[in-house]
C-alpha cells in the first residue's frame, strides 16, 4: 500500500463488514464518506482490502489523560494521540488534570492546538470544574465554553467535586451552554489513604479499603442534585454493582444522567492485587466479580451509556515500587477495543452495533462533539476504523504506542486487532502500523487549513 | 548389586568389642560421656552405653547423649537446607572423656564439625572417636580410635548402613554404584542419605 | 525456604519444622557458648522503614548468634522515603552483597515486592508490613504457646484443639493476621474480639470466629488470651470514644483476668499499654508469657534466618 497517500488521496475500502453484518465497499474522499455500496471503484484511490474486517465508526473516548502540559514524561498530546489512533480512536476528550490545570480558556485552547498539530485524532479538551481542581471555587466555565476549544464537558477527574453546594452550582451553571459535569464519584473522607476495593481481600492483605459506598453515595447525591436543578450529569468510571442500581433508578425517574464504564472495570477483578503488582492499582479500584458482571449487564441494558478508557499513563518509577507509593491508573487506549471485545462481545452481551454506539455515537453526543460519532453514512466525516475480530494476540509492550507501559494487559491474551484507522479521510493507522508523525502532521495540518 | 558385609550379629559383636576397648582405654567407666552423632550415631552410642553398663554393672551413670553438627558443617551453602537434629549433652563435659560415635567415617568433615560443636559445649580432657565402619578417603587429618570394621571402598561405591531402631532392619552392605556415582560433596553416607 | 513473607503460605509441615529448629536454637541459649558458626560470612541487613527497636534488636541478636554480619539500615526519615526509594535501596543492598534482608515497612506488601522485583537476590524476611503480616511474631507466639503446653516434649507437635482468643485492634493488626493463619494451620481455633469498628469489614475468608463481647469470650474459657496493643491515634479517628471506654469493654482488667482459669496463657506482643488493654496484674501473672515471648523471638528468628540463608539458594 502506498505510504504517500495524503488527505487528497481517496481510499477505496473493499469488502468491509458493517457493524450490522452487511458487506460493503466504502469510498473516502475529501474527508468524508463519499460512497457506500458494493462493487465500488474510484480512480486513483488507494485500495484497502477489508475482507473479514469490521468497519466501525471512529471510536470516541470521553475520558483520556494526555498529561500535557505538565507531565510530558508520562505522555504528550502527540504520543497520546498516537496511542488513540492505534486503538481505533479518532477523537479523545483530554482530562483537565494537567499542569497548569485546564481551568482557563488559554490552557484548553493550547491543548486543542497541540492536538491539531499532532493530527492523529480530534483532541477535545475537558475543562476543570473548579480552579486548580481544588474544589473551592468554580473555574471560568463560560470562558472555556466560548473559547476556540468550545468546551462542553467539565470535570475535576482525579478529584471528586465533593462539596454539595459547589456541585449544585456547577450543574446549574453549565446549563447556560449545554454543558455537562463529569463527576469522579469518590467521597473523600470515606476513601482516605484507600488502596484497593474494600472487602474480604483488602481485609486479608491489610490494605486500606475503598468502599463501594463511597462511590454510590456520591452518585446518589449527584443524580438527586441533577434532578433538582434540571441539569445533565455524567458519571465517570462507574465501578460497583450498587452504582449501576442507583443510575438505573435515576434513569427510570427521568433524570438526565449518563454513565461510563472503563474497559478494565469490565474485565479485571480485585484478585489481581494479590501479587502487589502496581500495574493493577487504579482509581476507582478493581472490584469483585459481582461488580464486573453488574457493569456488563448495565452496559447491555443501557444503564451505562458508554465505555471510556480513563487512559492514565505513568512513568516506570511511579509503578515500580511498593503498592502504597504507586500511582493510580492504567493506559488503555491501545487495548480498549480488544478488552471490550473480550468482556462484552465474546460473552454475547453486546453486538458490534452496540459497540459503535457505546464507543462512538453516544460519547460524541454526551460531549456535544460535532464531526464525530455520526456513524458510517454517506456524507459523514470519514472517521472510521477497521478491526479484525478473528485475530488474537498476546498483548505486549510492542502493542503500546503511547509513552508509558503501565498496561494491566501485558502478557495477557486478547482478541482482535485494529488494522486501520481513518481520521478526516486520511489513514493514521494502516496495515496495523501507525503512520509516522511527520506524514500525519503534513496531511492533518492541511485539513485544518 | 548390594553385597552384605556385616549382618546383625556381626554388628552386635563389633559394638561389644568397641565397648570393651573404650573401657580398657578409659580404665573403667568413670568420667565417661558417650555422644552419638545423629541419626544412627545416636543409636550406636546408646547401645555402646548399655553394653558398657552390662560389662561394668558397678559403674554409676554412664552418660550418653547426642551431638548434632548441622550448624557447624562447612557445606551448608552447597546443599539443600538441612533439618538439624536435637543435641542433648548430659551435664557438663568439662574434664571428662568424651567418646564421639558415628556410623560411617568417610571424609572426616562430620567429625571436624563435631569437634567444633563439642568445643562450644565445654572442655573435655580427652575426645575419642568410635565408628562402626571406616571406609577410608579421609579429606582431613582425622582418624578413629575404635573401629567396628575397616571397609576399603572406592569412592564410586556406596555403603548402606541400616539399624533396627531407624530402618527396621540391620546390616551393612556395599553397592557397586554406577561410574561417577560418588557423592559429589564427599559427605558421609549417613549425612547424604 | 527462599523467603518468609507471610504465614498464610506456610504449610503445617514447614511451620512445625521451623518451630522445631527454634527449639534447637533455644537450647543454644542455655550453653556456655551462645553462638553458632552457621552463617559465618553471610550478611544480614535490617532494613527498617519504621521504628521498631524491639524487633530490630531481636533480629540483630538472632543473626549475630548465627555469626552473620549485621548491617542496620534505618530508612525512616531519610530523604528517600517514597516512590523508587525501595528499588534504589534494594539495589544498594544488593551491591553490598546482602544475603538476607529483614524488612519492616509501613506499606502492606512491600516485602513481597522486594522479593519478587528482581532488584535483589537475597532472602527476604518480613518483619512487619503495614497492616498485613508479621510472620516471625506469629511464629514466636506459636512457639511460646507450644512450649507452655508441652514443655520439653514440644518438638514435632502442632496446636491441635488449642483455643486462642485475640483481643483488640484486629483491623490494623499484622500480628493478628499472621497469628490467624499460622495458629489455624497448626490446628488451633481462633476467636477475634474487638469493637465493631476495629474488625475488618469483611472476614468471610478468615478461618476464625469473631465477636464484640470480651466477657463472653472470657467465660468461654480459652486456653490462650492474646491482647493486642491499642494505638492512641485510633481514638482520634473515631474508632472508639476514649481509652476509658475501650478499657472498660475490651481491656483485660483484674476482674476479667480473675475469671480466667489459672492455666490460661496470657500473651501480648508488646509494647504494652498497662491499664489500657491489659492490667499490670494480668501482665505480670504466672500465666503471662510476655517476657518469654521476647526470649523466644530470638530463637524463632534464628530458625528463620537459618532456613533462609543456609541452603544452596539456587536450590530453594
Amino acid at each position: 500500500m502506498s505510504s504517500d497517500s495524503t488527505a487528497s488521496t481517496p481510499y477505496l475500502i473493499r469488502g468491509a463488514t458493517l457493524p450490522d453484518g452487511a458487506l460493503t465497499d466504502l469510498v473516502l474522499a475529501d474527508g468524508r464518506i463519499a460512497e457506500i455500496g458494493s462493487g465500488l471503484s474510484r480512480a486513483g484511490a488507494t485500495v484497502v482490502d477489508a475482507a473479514g474486517l469490521i468497519a466501525l465508526p471512529g471510536l470516541v473516548d470521553l475520558h483520556t489523560h494526555l498529561r500535557e502540559p505538565g507531565f510530558e514524561q508520562s505522555e504528550t498530546i502527540l504520543t497520546g494521540s498516537q496511542a488513540a489512533a492505534v486503538g481505533g480512536f479518532t477523537s479523545v476528550f483530554a482530562m483537565a488534570n494537567t499542569s497548569p490545570v485546564q481551568d482557563t480558556a488559554g490552557v484548553v485552547d493550547q491543548v486543542l492546538a497541540l492536538g491539531e498539530r499532532a493530527g492523529y485524532v480530534t483532541v477535545q479538551p475537558i475543562g476543570a470544574v473548579t480552579v486548580g481542581l481544588a474544589g473551592e471555587r468554580l473555574a471560568e466555565l463560560g470562558a472555556m465554553a466560548t473559547s476556540r476549544a468550545r468546551v462542553r464537558v467539565f470535570s475535576d477527574d482525579g478529584f471528586c467535586v465533593s462539596d454539595p453546594l459547589l456541585m449544585r452550582r456547577a450543574l446549574e451553571y453549565v446549563k447556560a451552554f449545554d454543558g455537562v459535569v463529569a463527576q469522579h464519584s469518590q467521597e473523600p473522607r470515606l476513601t482516605e489513604k484507600a488502596q484497593m476495593n474494600e472487602g474480604a481481600l483488602s481485609s486479608e492483605l491489610g490494605m486500606v479499603g475503598w468502599p463501594a459506598v463511597a462511590e454510590e453515595s456520591i452518585i446518589a447525591r449527584d443524580v438527586l442534585l441533577a434532578e433538582h436543578v434540571g441539569s445533565r450529569l455524567h458519571v465517570c468510571h462507574v465501578s460497583t454493582a450498587g452504582s449501576v442500581d442507583v443510575i438505573r433508578w435515576a434513569k427510570a425517574r427521568g433524570i438526565q444522567v449518563t454513565a461510563e464504564a472503563t474497559p478494565h472495570h469490565l474485565l479485571l477483578t480485585e484478585d489481581l492485587v494479590v501479587g502487589y503488582d502496581a500495574r493493577f492499582k487504579v482509581n476507582p479500584p478493581l472490584r469483585r466479580r459481582e461488580d464486573v458482571d453488574a457493569l456488563r449487564a448495565g452496559l447491555a441494558d443501557g444503564t451505562i451509556d458508554i465505555v471510556a478508557t480513563d487512559h492514565a499513563p505513568h512513568p516506570v518509577e511511579a509503578k515500580d515500587c511498593e503498592w502504597d507509593a504507586a500511582a493510580n491508573g492504567m493506559v488503555g487506549l491501545e487495548s480498549a477495543l480488544s478488552v471490550v471485545h473480550a468482556a462484552v462481545v465474546d460473552t454475547g452481551l453486546l453486538d458490534w452495533t452496540d459497540i459503535a454506539r457505546v464507543l462512538s455515537r453516544t460519547p460524541a453526543r454526551i460531549g456535544r462533539l460535532s464531526g464525530q460519532g455520526q456513524g458510517l453514512i454517506v456524507g459523514a466525516p470519514a472517521e472510521l476504523t477497521l478491526y479484525d475480530p478473528a485475530a488474537s494476540r498476546v498483548f505486549g509492550r510492542g502493542n503500546l504506542a503511547g509513552k508509558s507501559a503501565n498496561s494491566p494487559y501485558l502478557a495477557m491474551s486478547l482478541p482482535g486487532r485494529v488494522l486501520a484507522t481513518f481520521h478526516r479521510g486520511y489513514a493514521t493507522v494502516l496495515d496495523g502500523a501507525l503512520r509516522p508523525a511527520a506524514e500525519i502532521a503534513a496531511v492533518g495540518g492541511r485539513t485544518h487549513g | 548389586m548390594a553385597r552384605t558385609v556385616l549382618n546383625q550379629a556381626d554388628i552386635a559383636r563389633a559394638l561389644t568389642r568397641i565397648s570393651h576397648e573404650i573401657l580398657e582405654s578409659n580404665r573403667g567407666a568413670e568420667n565417661l560421656v558417650i555422644l552419638g552423632i545423629p541419626t544412627r550415631g545416636v543409636v550406636l552410642a546408646r547401645r555402646i552405653a548399655e553394653t558398657i553398663q552390662r560389662i561394668e554393672p558397678t559403674a554409676t551413670n554412664v552418660r550418653v547423649g547426642s551431638l548434632d553438627v548441622t550448624m557447624y558443617r562447612d557445606d551448608l551453602g552447597h546443599t539443600r537446607t538441612r533439618t538439624p537434629s536435637r543435641t542433648l549433652v548430659p551435664g557438663s563435659i568439662d574434664g571428662v572423656t568424651v567418646v564421639l560415635v558415628d556410623d560411617v567415617l568417610y571424609s572426616g568433615r562430620t567429625i571436624r564439625a563435631a569437634l567444633d560443636a563439642l568445643g562450644d559445649h565445654g572442655r573435655p580432657t580427652i575426645v575419642r572417636l568410635a565408628v562402626l565402619v571406616d571406609r577410608g578417603h579421609r579429606e582431613l587429618p582425622i582418624r578413629a580410635d575404635f573401629v567396628g570394621k575397616n571397609l576399603p571402598s572406592s569412592t564410586a561405591e556406596r555403603i548402606n548402613l541400616h539399624l533396627l531402631e531407624v530402618d527396621g532392619d540391620e546390616f551393612v552392605s556395599i553397592d557397586g554404584g554406577p561410574p561417577g556415582g560418588e557423592h559429589p560433596d564427599g559427605v558421609d553416607t549417613e549425612a547424604a542419605s | 525456604m527462599r523467603h518468609l513473607l507471610s504465614t498464610k503460605g506456610l504449610s503445617q509441615g514447614e511451620a512445625i519444622r521451623l518451630l522445631d529448629i527454634a527449639e534447637d536454637m533455644a537450647d543454644v541459649a542455655d550453653r556456655e557458648v551462645k553462638k553458632l558458626p552457621t552463617l559465618r560470612g553471610k550478611t544480614v541487613v535490617n532494613l527498617f522503614f519504621e521504628d521498631s527497636t524491639r524487633t530490630r534488636i531481636s533480629f540483630e541478636a538472632a543473626a549475630k548468634r548465627l555469626s552473620a554480619d549485621v548491617i542496620n539500615f534505618s530508612a525512616k526519615g531519610s530523604s528517600v522515603s517514597k516512590g523508587e526509594s525501595l528499588k534504589d535501596t534494594a539495589q544498594t543492598l544488593a551491591a553490598m552483597g546482602a544475603d538476607g534482608v529483614v524488612i519492616r515497612h509501613p506499606a502492606s506488601g512491600a516485602p513481597h515486592v522486594l522479593a519478587e522485583s528482581g532488584w535483589i537476590d537475597a532472602g527476604i524476611i518480613n518483619a512487619g508490613d503495614g497492616t498485613h503480616e508479621h510472620p516471625t511474631q506469629a511464629l514466636l507466639d506459636a512457639f511460646t504457646i507450644r512450649r507452655r503446653l508441652h514443655r520439653g516434649a514440644a518438638r514435632g507437635k502442632g496446636l491441635d484443639g488449642v483455643t486462642v482468643t485475640i483481643v483488640g485492634d484486629i483491623l490494623h493488626s499484622r500480628v493478628a493476621r499472621s497469628n490467624l493463619w499460622l495458629l489455624t494451620t497448626l490446628g488451633a481455633h481462633v476467636t477475634l474480639i474487638a469493637p465493631p469498628t476495629l474488625l475488618p469489614m469483611d472476614m468471610s475468608g478468615w478461618p476464625a470466629e469473631s465477636g464484640f463481647d470480651l466477657d463472653a469470650a472470657i467465660d468461654a474459657g480459652p486456653d490462650v488470651v492474646m491482647m493486642l496493643r491499642i494505638q492512641q491515634e485510633r481514638m482520634n479517628a473515631a474508632f472508639f470514644p476514649n481509652s476509658r471506654e475501650y478499657s472498660r469493654r475490651w481491656g483485660l482488667d483484674d476482674e476479667r483476668f480473675g475469671r480466667l482459669a489459672p492455666t490460661t496463657i496470657v500473651m501480648h506482643p508488646g509494647p504494652m499499654n498497662r491499664g489500657l488493654e491489659i492490667s499490670s496484674a494480668a501482665a505480670d501473672s504466672a500465666g503471662s508469657t510476655v517476657r518469654e515471648q521476647v526470649a523466644n523471638g530470638v530463637s524463632v528468628r534464628m530458625a528463620a534466618l537459618y532456613l533462609l540463608l543456609s541452603g544452596d539458594r539456587e536450590d530453594s
